[in-house]
């Protein structure tokens, strides 16, 4: 039921990608969704696509892969439906070959844009975002923020299994009746799941408080994020990529 | 009767929780399930209701299988009280609270007012039934926890961890409880690592440890055993120790709880002055 929640669960594993630099990562990130933006042809869009798989394989984070695609498909088939109509009633009530190309190359997008961002999040510790965030000067209380946040989410799941069985104990069935009826079945999750929320970041506020939280104006941190000699060259061939991709694109017209 | 039969369950996250899991639990038993944390004790009670369903095996409650009725229907049986009584308290009123569970079962209002009435007076939460659930303490809290379950008379109570916040008061009046629900008729299973609480009310005890059943007997039997408890990361209690030290088991009593001592003393003395 709380699969969704499933893939911001960070699992550690140890592969080449996991060790990479988070910044290179984010790299990655950034020119890869920079050339699935700029292009937008079919065979462009299925070639960024597939360009992400061997990464995927790489990070053997494959099974959670195909779980967040899986999640991003009802989406992408809106986003399908959506052009497909769009492109028939401004190509007076007819449907191109070259509509239903662009349809379909705007559902791989998506696709492509969230295999993207697996990528990272599948293979960037809590940690090592935090590190990042803060190296690239954002305050450390937001980098907290975010990363906390990300950090409870498997416990909120968990939290939210518990309260749903304890309630489904008591004789709810959230399946039953109108949908009225259903939204109105969920009060009784909603409302320990909030009240339990809030006690809890307020208990960590105060655990955090009693461990000195904010007490020097300077942090430093036990690990420091170093770039390797593999990181530079990686981020290097990213940039040269993003500059062949825009040439490619503005002088050769490419699309 | 609850029978669990050859049971095996695995999260779906990989984590095999329960492995070949065999018991029966017959109508109007005392059962206490012991064990480590994550030793699956939790997981197993959650088959019961069918909250969960086996991945091989199967648990049949009054010879109908869980896999083939709803959750609703069975809860009317099995009753749960969890844990963690933040996990179910969200009405206005503790009146409306405890009225949660019959207004899903569809009780008519007027039995649904007696049955409140009944069961407020019998956990001592009269004065406060116009309150929020929020506003009560801890103890309280799990005793309406208790309440909104007892209130629609499951025949097994199943309750996980009850003790866990209430101060020796409340415990001494939550074993009375317990042990009056059971003289009426009802089973009772509770998961706990309280051992004392345990040596009080003397059930059969299930120890588990990593998904195995690893003894299943009397109180008497089991919680002397040192070093079976200690297998599952638990201690006899205090009293068993310190009669262990004594040599007193291998003499054949079972001595568990200040009671039992103290009738083995008494003799003791009554034989020094008779002599």
């Amino acid at each position: 039921m709380l699969s969704f929640l499933e893939v911001f669960r960070f699992r550690r594993r140890d592969s080449p990608i996991h060790r990479m630099d988070p910044r290179v990562k984010a790299l990655y990130v950034f020119v890869a969704s920079i050339i699935s933006i700029i292009y937008y042809s079919l065979t462009a869009m299925i070639t960024i696509f597939i360009s992400t798989i061997p990464l995927i394989a790489i990070a053997k984070v494959h099974r959670e892969w195909i779980r967040s695609l899986r999640g991003a498909l009802f989406l992408t088939s809106m986003i399908v439906v959506v052009n497909m109509f769009a492109g028939y009633l401004s190509g007076g009530l007819t449907l191109t070959v070259e509509t239903v190309s662009y349809a379909f190359s705007m559902g791989l997008r998506f696709l492509t844009f969230t295999s993207i961002f697996s990528i990272f999040f599948l293979t960037t510790t809590p940690e090592d975002l935090s590190l990042a965030l803060e190296k690239l000067k954002v305050p450390y209380d937001y980098c907290f923020a975010f990363t906390s946040a990300i950090r409870f989410v498997p416990d909120l799941a968990l939290e939210i299994q518990t309260v749903i069985d304890a309630q489904r104990s008591r004789g709810l069935e959230l399946e039953k009746g109108n949908i009225v009826r259903r939204i109105r079945n969920y009060i009784p999750i909603l409302i320990p799941v909030f009240i339990r929320s809030f006690t809890r970041s307020i208990e960590l506020a105060e655990a955090m408080e009693a461990r000195g939280y904010g007490a020097s104006e300077k942090r430093t941190s036990i690990y420091e994020l170093n770039m390797k000699h593999s990181d530079y060259a990686i981020a290097s061939f990213l940039l040269c990529i993003l500059a062949i991709s825009i040439l490619l694109r503005v002088y050769a017209n490419w699309y | 009767m609850i029978e669990v039969r050859r049971v095996y369950f695995t999260y779906p996250g990989g984590v095999e929780a329960l492995r070949n899991i065999n018991l029966a639990i017959g109508k109007g038993e005392l059962v206490a399930i012991m064990g480590e944390n994550g030793a699956g004790k939790t997981t197993l009670i959650k088959m019961f209701n069918g909250l969960l369903k086996p991945t091989k095996g199967c648990v049949v409650v009054d010879g109908v299988d869980t896999k083939e009725t709803s959750v609703a229907e069975l809860s009317r049986k099995v009753g749960i009280v969890f844990q963690n009584p933040e996990h179910q308290l969200f009405a206005e009123t503790i009146e409306d609270e405890i009225a949660f569970a019959l207004r899903n079962f569809g009780l008519p209002e007027g039995e649904i007012a007696r049955r409140i009435d009944s069961i407020l007076k019998f956990t001592g939460l009269e004065k406060y039934r116009g309150l929020s659930p929020f506003t009560l303490s801890g103890g309280e809290k799990k005793r309406l926890a208790l309440a909104s379950i007892l209130v629609f008379d499951p025949d097994y109570l199943v309750l996980d961890e009850p003790t866990i916040g209430q101060d020796p008061e409340q415990k001494d009046r939550l074993l009375d409880f317990l042990l009056e629900v059971n003289r009426r008729g009802k089973t009772i299973v509770m998961v706990t690592h309280d051992v004392e609480f345990v040596a009080e009310c003397k059930p059969r005890v299930i120890l588990m440890r990593r998904g195995e059943i690893i003894a299943d007997g009397p109180a008497e039997k089991i919680l002397i055993d040192e070093e079976l408890m200690r297998s599952t990361s638990l201690l006899p209690p205090q009293i068993s120790l310190f009669a262990s030290k004594l040599n007193l088991h291998r003499s054949g009593y079972a001595l568990l709880n200040v009671d039992d001592a103290f009738k083995i003393l008494l003799n003791f003395l009554r034989d020094e002055c008779l002599c």
